[in-house]
């Protein structure tokens, strides 16, 4: 059903929309860049051998200084800042995916029960979302990590930070996708179709998954690319605020943190280039969001 | 008064260019009703855009001249043309709940106009606005011109709707579908009221409506439109008692008579819908499937004292929730293999007690028995229940009643899969066919999405789809509401067909009493939750015993005009 979709009015409003083709080539370009970071970038930033301090704080390629190898230019350790890039963009990512899946099968199955069955579970779980709205979601991410860390184990806990960084933001993201799914199911519930459903005795889990959930993936896909934004930017927050990864599997927030420090030195590449890159991810990835909102509300467009 | 010639309008869309209208000549003269027809897609509120100039964008006159007196409508500047709006041409709107504004009294909005194109004093304007409401009918002008929309009913906000189309006093109104979100009883006063300002303010109306009861009822003249062609033109009652062009007779053969019951629609056949050999066979095959199951055909139903109470609003914080009663103690016997029309107005009930018995809504009182078996209301009906199978249900909008995102093959083969029917995918996806062929679709179809098909194929596909759960007990709740009225002769001669092939115990509701006639064996008559009547259909036709029934036939338009020469 999807490909019908794209096959038809989807492809050729794309083509029609400058910017959408230009923020789904940056997108394509970042994410092919990042995935396969092992082995396009130049260097390994994880490997102490790859890199001496000796490179260190080279400016990129068009300044003058520069090293031919160090397209971006290096860090003060000497560490190549592309592949610093690509592979911090590579686990930005990737915490951003898995706590999108996690909000969106976490929020859409909470909030298509609560959008069906109504009545006190519907009262419920909505108060629980509006309560997780009400916290902002760096206290959440704060919360999760000081309660972590007091009943793990230190050593398990630095294992798991991982973990706990992408169920911070996916706890904090979930809120969004069961309310725009109880509102979605509480138009089609209306339909005839459901009532024919209902009539004919199926049961309820099937009525939800079967029938209605198609019928509401069009705002749902909105919802998870914008928050698929919203979840990089968190993540790069919570990293900049060193609540998120350790600096030795540097994120891209984990690089503008370190960037922070040759702010006002002269270095400025090592701040603004994974600034920019951060910016220009996202805004990409919000500018298909975009598209894909007029795509879904033909009254927008 | 107006003339359009050889009108033209082309849409652009991403496919190329449609002609919407064609070749379109009419003239309205003072005091006329000029009713424009057709079916969906004729093209006639397009003509009435054109004329007002308010084509949407992908919309452009390719050719034709329209002028209004001594005025070309074509060749005005934008600034002109929406000086004449309002002015010298107004316009009347289906929906008389989204035509107004709902946060302006009736006062504001009346006023607002008339200053918007006359030079007036506050108080002449009010002045004017208090007569014309006085004009239309609505008695205590006066004090009721200080109310918001939401405090008239339906029938006099559509009047209060005319009120803003004459206040300029124009020369011509277009009404678009005026009345067809309204009950036949405010229908017909409207039509009247639309007819006597005809009449005595000489305005010309060009009336656009797919209801041929309504143009028969009012207007003078009429355009037969298909297709944006003008298939014939001529004076009403010459048009539908005589008509000369194939398409007005087919139209014509298709609008259900309220004076007599038809065995069935004499359709016309159209070249390449015939059924061949191998659909036939497969038409069998569903048919022996059918036979099979439901055996000497479907089973009674009593319905007792069934009274519905919905949770109204509360009135304050701390009282009460207000109650309202849907269905005040309705008992209805249904005969085994009986068609039983359910009619009434909007609100009346009739769909309440559909979902009563489809087990959709939980009555507060009253027993059902099918075929002398309790039938289990919807909060203690188990999703197992014998009756879930055997009570299947039509719903009115074919559009909402199929998911959208699932293939044909999908929706048909469900209720074999639910219902252990058949256990076979293979003899499933079959017998989907074979019923596909059944109810005159092609066996192409199953693989299609429902939104590839129209609106009478899709209540095709309903159909199927109640079939194939081998139902003995049908509800059809206005079934063919949504469809023009060729479709609708198609799809009420399938019904009839199947009815009596397969002895299923039928409730057929419609607001349309032609339509009931056509179909029911028995006949009830639902007001305000309460049954007003019911009997054997033909003799409530021949001479219905209640009052309210006796309004109900004579304010339902009939085409009276003597139909000898066809």
């Amino acid at each position: 059903m999807l490909t019908r979709l794209v096959q038809s009015e989807g492809i050729w409003l794309f083509t029609r929309s400058p910017a959408a083709m230009l923020a789904a080539v940056v997108t394509i370009v970042i994410v092919t860049g990042a995935l396969f970071a092992p082995w396009i970038a130049p260097t390994d930033p994880y490997d102490l051998s790859s890199f001496s301090l000796i490179d260190g704080l080279l400016p990129p390629a068009w300044e003058e200084g520069a090293d031919p190898r160090f397209l971006l230019g290096t860090d003060d350790q000497g560490r190549d800042l592309l592949s610093s890039i690509l592979y911090g963009a590579r686990l930005s990512l990737g915490i951003a995916a898995v706590a999108m899946a996690v909000a969106l099968v976490l929020g859409v199955s909470l909030g298509l029960a609560a959008g069906y069955l109504g009545g006190r579970f519907d009262a419920v779980v909505m108060r629980i979302a509006d309560v997780q709205l009400a916290l902002p979601a760096i206290l959440t991410a704060l919360l999760i990590d000081g309660i972590s860390r007091g009943i793990l184990p230190a050593a398990l806990h630095d294992d798991l930070r991982l973990a706990v960084i992408t169920l911070a933001i996916a706890l904090s993201l979930w809120v969004n996708f069961a309310r725009t799914a109880r509102a979605s199911v509480f138009v089609e519930r209306n339909k005839d179709y459901v009532s024919a459903a209902i009539m004919m005795g199926q049961h309820p889990v099937r009525i939800m998954l079967r029938h209605i959930l198609p019928n509401i993936v069009g705002p749902l896909l909105v919802i998870a690319t914008v928050d698929l934004a919203s979840a990089i930017l968190l993540e790069a927050t919570l990293s900049f605020l060193g609540v998120g990864l350790p600096a030795d599997s540097p994120s891209l927030g984990t690089l503008i943190r370190i960037g922070m420090q040759y702010l006002l030195s002269g270095e400025w590449w090592i701040l603004w280039i994974p600034t920019v890159f951060l910016v220009v991810l996202v805004v990409a990835i919000n500018l298909l969001g975009d598209f894909l909102r007029d795509l879904f509300n033909p009254s927008l467009r | 008064m107006l003339t359009i010639e050889h009108l033209s309008v082309r849409f652009r869309d991403r496919f190329g260019a449609t002609m919407a209208v064609e070749d379109v000549s009419l003239d309205v003269r003072p005091a006329e009703i000029h009713g424009l027809v057709g079916e969906s897609g004729a093209g006639k509120s397009t003509i009435g855009a054109a004329i007002m100039g308010l084509l949407p964008a992908a919309g452009e006159i390719t050719a034709g001249r329209m002028t209004l007196g001594k005025t070309d409508l074509r060749t005005l500047s934008p600034v002109a043309a929406h000086r004449m709006r309002g002015k010298r041409i107004s316009m009347i709107f289906q929906d008389p709940q989204t035509s107004l504004n709902p946060l302006m009294t009736i006062e504001d909005q009346l006023i607002e106009t008339i200053l918007a194109h006359e030079h007036l004093s506050l108080d002449d304007a009010r002045r004017r606005a208090v007569g014309l409401l006085e004009e239309i009918g609505i008695a205590n002008a006066a004090t009721r011109i200080k109310a918001y929309p939401h405090q008239f009913s339906g029938g006099m906000r559509q009047r209060v709707v005319i009120a803003l189309a004459l206040c300029t006093n124009p020369e011509l109104i277009i009404a678009d579908e005026p009345t067809t979100a309204l009950d036949v009883a405010v229908q017909a006063q409207v039509l009247d009221l639309i007819q006597k300002l005809a009449r005595t303010r000489q305005v010309g109306f060009i009336l656009i409506t797919h209801d041929i009861g309504v143009i028969a009822q009012v207007s003078d003249r009429v355009t037969v439109l298909r297709g944006g062609r003008v298939m014939e033109q001529g004076a009403t009652r010459r048009i539908l008692g005589q008509p000369e062009h194939p398409y007005t007779q087919a139209l014509m053969a298709a609008v259900p008579p309220l004076d007599r019951k038809l065995e069935n629609f004499h359709l016309p056949k159209v070249a390449g819908e015939t059924a061949d050999a191998a659909d036939a066979a497969q038409a069998r095959e569903a048919e022996d499937w059918l036979l099979s199951g439901i055996g000497g055909g479907g089973p009674a139903l009593d319905v007792q004292n069934i009274t519905v109470r919905f949770g109204g609003e509360r009135k304050g914080f701390f009282a009460a929730r207000e109650e309202f009663v849907a269905l005040d103690a309705v008992s209805l016997g249904v005969r085994p293999g009986s068609v039983m029309g359910l009619v009434g107005e909007s609100g009346s009930g009739k769909s309440t007690l559909a979902k009563v018995i489809a087990a959709l809504v939980q009555p507060a009182e009253g027993e059902m028995r099918l075929d002398d078996v309790p039938l289990a209301p919807m909060r203690s009906r188990r999703r197992g229940d014998a009756s879930r199978r055997l009570i299947q249900m039509i719903f009115q909008d074919p559009y909402s009643s199929l998911n959208s995102r699932h293939r044909v093959i999908d929706v048909l083969t469900e209720p074999l899969w639910l219902f252990g029917l058949e256990k076979d995918q293979r003899r499933r996806e079959r017998l989907a066919e074979a019923m596909l062929a059944l109810v005159g679709l092609p066996a192409q179809s199953l693989d299609r999405y429902p939104h590839q098909f129209s609106g009478g194929q899709r209540q095709r596909i309903a159909v199927a789809r109640a079939l194939l759960s081998r139902p003995g007990l049908l509800i059809c709740d206005e079934p063919t509401s949504a469809l023009d009225v060729s479709i609708q002769a198609q799809v009420l001669n399938l019904l009839k067909d199947l009815q009596t092939r397969f002895g299923l115990t039928t409730i057929f509701i419609s607001h349309d009493l032609a339509v009931v006639r056509q179909m029911s064996n028995d006949i009830a008559v639902l007001k305000d939750g309460k049954l007003v009547e019911t009997g054997p259909s033909e003799a409530f036709f021949a001479g219905p015993k209640a009052a309210y029934s006796r309004d109900l036939l004579a304010q339902t338009p009939a085409i009276r005009f003597d139909k000898s020469g066809t």
